[in-house]
C-alpha cells in the first residue's frame, strides 16, 4: 500500500531525511526505532504533508497514488492517518464539531452524504468506547484541558472514527503511564484489521509488548540502518544504539 | 472649504427648517452645537483619538439631508424581516434619521409608564422627561461628530422605563439607510432605564446596496439609574456604502449592572466610541464587541471608561478578525479616579490578522490615580495557528474549513457575552455565514437583497 523510495526532506534548509526507503503492506504493522533527531518525527510529518518540510527528492505511492502531490487533507481521504506527538490543542473549536466536519468531509471524497446527527452521535459513542473516553471530553475543546493521557486517547479516538488504511503512532506511548498505555495500545489493536496497516514510531520496546511489530527499522541520520524482526527491537532495549553506531564504522 | 465649514453654512442658512421640523428639547442644543463645531471643527487624523478614522474625508462629499423631513417612501416590514430564531421581540424602526411612526407595536404591548417612539415626538410630549436627559451625557466639546450631530439631528429613539419596571421582551431598533443620492443622516437615540429596572435594547443597521455612499451619525446617550440592568447590543450589517460615526455614551448609578456589546458583521467604515462613567458605587459594566472585516472595510474603536467612584467593575473585551486588505484599530482608555478605591478594570483586545495585508492597531491605556485596585489589560494581534490548521487538514478538514471553525472559535467568547439565548444563536449563524463568505443577513431582508 505504501511505497517509499529514495525520499529526502528539508526543514529550513537544513536536510532532515536522507533517503528513505520503505515499504508497507496491508495487514502489517512496522516499528520504526532510533536515537533522539534521527529523522522519525520528519518522516511522519513528511507523510502527511505538513507544510513546513519541504520534499527534495524520491517518490511516495499509496495505494498507486502518488502521496507526495496530495494535500494534507486529500491524504487523510486516502486513508492516511497520524496520531500526532503533540496533538494541538484548539481552544473554541468542540471536539463534536471538529469530528463531525471531518468525518463529512471524508464522507463527500468518497461520495456518500453527510452522516445525520443521531447516526453521528451514535457514531462517536460507540467509537468512544474503544478508548474509554469520557463523554465530558468529547464535548469539550479540541484536546483544550487534556490531561497527556487523555490526548493521546483522544488521537486514537479520532483514528477509529475515520478507520484510515494506514495509520502512523509517532510516540504515542511518551507521556503516558502504564494504565493509559494499556488502554491506547487496546485500542489500535482493536481497530487492527488484515486491509489496514500501522508505523509505530518509537523510543522504547514498552509500547512494542503491546502492539507486536512485524518488522522493525531503525532510523539513524536520515536513513534506515537496519531493518528486523521484532526480535531487533529487544536487542535495541538491552544494547541500546551505539553497536549500531558501530557497524556504520562511526564509533 | 473646508468639510466643516459646508455644515456650518448649512445649518445658518437652514436653521429655521431645522427647527420647525423638530423638537424644542432638541432645538435648545442646536447653537452651542454650531459654535463648539466653528471652534473646535471635527477631529483630524493629527488627533490622537481620531489617527486611525479621517474623519474630515468621511463629511467632505456633498451629502443631501433630509432637513424637511421629507417622506422617504418605504414600508419597512416589506425591506426588513428579521428571522432571529425565537427572537421575538418590539419592533421599531427608523428610516435614515426618522422614526418610522407607522409600524410600531401597539402600546398595550408594553408594561405600564414604558415610553417607546420617536424621540421628537416624546420630546413635546414630554417637555420636561426628556430634558432633563437629552444632551446630558454627550459631551460636545470632546468630540466634533457629536456636536455635528447635535446641530442636525431632529429625530431618532427614545426609551425611557420606569423605576421597577421589568421589560421582560427584548427591545429592538432596526436602522434602516435609504437613499437615491449620497446622504448623510444624523441620528439620536436616548435611553432612560429607571431605578431597579430592568431592559434589553438591540439596535441592529441595515443599508441599501446601492450605488450612492452613506454616511450614518449616531449619538446614543443611556442613563442606567441605581440598581438598574441593562442590555444594549449594537449590531452593524450594514454595506461597503456605508460609513458610520457612532458615539455611546453611558452613565452608571450605584450597583447598576449594563453589558454593551457592539458587533459589526458587515459594514463599509465604522468608527464607534464607548464613553462610560461610573456615577455611583458597586455598579458593574461588561463592554464587549467583535468585527469581522474584509476587503477595503475598516472598523475603529474607542473605548473611555471613567471609573469616577469606588467599589465598580469594568470587564472589556475585544475581538477582531481582519481579512482581505481591512484595517482596524482598538484604543482603549482606562480612567481611575483619585479616591476611587476596589476599583477592578479588565481590559483585552485580541485581534487576527488572517491575510498578510490586513492591518491592525491596538493601544491600551491606563491611567490609575487610586493604590488598592485590580486592573488589567491585554492587547494581541496574531495569525491564524499554524499547527492548528495542520492538525485539522490531517484529520481530512480542508483548509478553508479549518480556517473557517479556528475563526468562529476566535470570535465565539464575545458571542458568548450576549444574555439573550436567542441572539447568541443567531449571531453563532451570522457569523458562520460571514466566514463562509455570504452575506450576513437576514435571509428576510429585502434592504440587503436588493443590489
Amino acid at each position: 500500500m505504501l511505497k517509499i523510495t529514495d525520499l529526502h526532506a528539508n526543514i529550513n534548509g537544513k536536510e532532515i531525511l536522507k533517503g528513505i526507503d520503505l515499504e508497507v503492506r496491508p495487514g502489517e504493522v512496522h516499528a520504526i526505532m532510533g536515537p533522539n533527531g534521527s529523522g522519525k518525527s520528519t518522516l511522519s510529518a513528511v507523510l502527511t504533508g505538513n507544510p513546513a518540510y519541504e520534499v527534495t527528492r524520491g517518490s511516495v505511492e499509496f495505494y498507486g497514488k502518488d502521496l507526495l502531490a496530495l494535500s494534507p487533507e486529500d491524504r487523510s481521504h486516502e486513508g492516511l492517518f497520524l496520531s500526532f506527538q503533540y496533538p494541538v490543542e484548539i481552544p473554541g473549536v468542540s471536539m463534536v464539531n471538529f469530528m463531525r466536519t471531518a468525518v463529512n468531509e471524508q464522507r463527500k471524497y468518497r461520495g456518500l452524504e453527510p452522516l445525520s446527527a443521531t447516526d453521528f452521535l451514535k457514531l462517536m459513542r460507540e467509537k468512544r468506547e474503544i478508548v474509554e473516553l469520557d463523554n465530558k471530553l468529547a464535548s469539550r475543546s479540541v484536546n483544550e484541558g487534556f490531561s497527556g493521557g487523555e490526548k493521546k486517547r483522544n488521537e486514537i479516538f479520532q483514528m477509529a472514527m475515520l478507520e484510515p488504511r494506514l495509520s502512523i503512532l509517532d510516540e504515542t506511548d511518551s507521556g503516558l503511564d502504564i494504565d493509559a498505555l494499556r488502554i491506547v495500545a487496546g485500542g489500535v489493536n482493536k481497530l487492527k484489521s488484515e486491509k489496514n496497516a500501522t508505523i509505530v514510531i518509537t523510543h522504547y520496546q514498552r509500547l512494542l509488548d503491546y502492539i507486536a511489530p512485524d518488522f522493525v527499522h531503525v532510523l539513524y541520520k536520515g536513513r534506515i540502518v537496519k531493518s528486523g524482526g521484532p526480535e531487533l527491537a529487544l536487542e535495541l532495549e538491552e544494547r541500546g544504539y551505539d553497536w549500531i553506531k558501530k557497524e556504520l564504522g562511526e564509533i | 472649504m473646508s468639510a466643516v465649514q459646508q455644515y456650518i453654512d448649512l445649518y445658518r442658512s437652514q436653521r429655521e427648517l431645522i427647527a420647525g421640523h423638530s423638537s424644542q428639547v432638541m432645538n435648545a442644543l442646536r447653537d452651542e452645537a454650531v459654535a463648539l463645531l466653528e471652534s473646535r471643527g471635527l477631529p483630524t487624523l493629527k488627533d490622537e483619538e481620531y489617527r486611525r478614522t479621517d474623519i474630515e474625508a468621511l463629511y467632505a462629499p456633498d451629502y443631501g439631508l433630509n432637513l424637511g423631513r421629507v417622506n422617504i417612501e418605504v414600508n419597512p416590514y416589506e425591506v426588513f424581516r428579521c428571522d432571529v430564531p425565537n427572537l421575538s421581540t418590539l419592533l421599531y424602526f427608523v428610516v435614515n434619521d426618522t422614526f418610522y411612526a407607522q409600524a410600531q407595536p401597539v402600546a398595550t404591548k408594553l408594561p405600564e409608564g414604558v415610553i417607546a417612539g420617536s424621540l421628537c415626538e416624546m420630546s413635546e410630549k414630554y417637555p420636561q422627561l426628556v430634558a432633563r436627559y437629552y444632551g446630558r451625557a454627550a459631551d460636545m466639546k470632546r468630540d466634533g461628530t457629536v456636536a455635528l450631530n447635535t446641530a442636525f439631528a431632529q429625530d431618532g429613539f427614545f426609551l425611557y422605563i420606569p423605576d421597577g419596571v421589568i421589560v421582560e421582551k427584548p427591545i429592538q431598533l432596526v436602522n434602516i439607510l435609504r437613499g437615491n443620492v449620497d446622504f448623510l443622516v444624523n441620528r439620536r437615540l436616548l435611553v432612560v432605564v429607571g431605578k431597579g429596572a430592568q431592559a434589553k435594547l438591540l439596535v441592529c443597521d441595515h443599508s441599501d446596496e446601492s450605488s450612492v455612499q452613506f454616511l450614518a451619525s449616531q449619538v446614543c446617550e443611556i442613563f442606567v439609574d441605581d440598581d438598574a440592568v441593562f442590555d444594549y447590543y449594537d449590531m452593524e450589517e450594514s454595506s461597503e456604502n456605508t460609513a458610520k460615526v457612532a458615539s455611546v455614551f453611558v452613565r452608571q448609578g450605584a450597583r447598576s449592572n449594563v453589558l454593551i456589546n457592539g458587533i459589526v458583521l458587515h459594514n463599509g467604515v465604522t468608527r464607534s466610541n464607548y464613553y462610560s462613567t461610573f456615577a455611583g458605587e458597586h455598579a458593574e459594566l461588561s463592554l464587549c464587541g467583535m468585527g469581522i472585516v474584509d476587503k477595503e472595510q475598516s472598523v475603529d474603536t474607542y473605548t473611555y471608561i471613567d471609573h469616577a467612584v469606588s467599589h465598580c467593575r469594568s470587564n472589556e473585551l475585544f475581538k477582531y478578525v481582519l481579512n482581505g486588505s481591512a484595517r482596524g484599530s482598538f484604543c482603549g482608555r482606562i480612567l481611575v479616579r483619585h479616591g476611587a478605591q476596589k476599583t477592578e478594570a479588565y481590559q483585552g483586545n485580541k485581534n487576527l490578522c488572517a491575510s498578510p495585508l490586513a492591518k491592525m492597531y491596538t493601544k491600551p491605556q491606563l491611567e490609575i490615580y487610586a493604590d488598592d485596585v485590580k486592573c488589567s489589560h491585554g492587547a494581541t494581534i496574531g495569525q491564524l495557528d499554524q499547527n492548528a490548521l495542520f492538525y485539522m487538514r490531517s484529520r481530512g478538514i480542508s483548509e478553508s474549513e479549518a480556517r473557517m471553525l479556528l475563526m468562529f472559535a476566535f470570535t465565539n467568547d464575545v458571542i458568548e457575552q450576549v444574555r439573550l439565548d436567542a441572539l447568541k444563536d443567531r449571531l453563532r449563524q451570522l457569523v458562520e455565514k460571514r466566514f463562509r463568505g455570504e452575506l450576513a443577513k437576514c435571509s428576510g431582508c429585502q434592504a440587503c437583497r436588493q443590489e
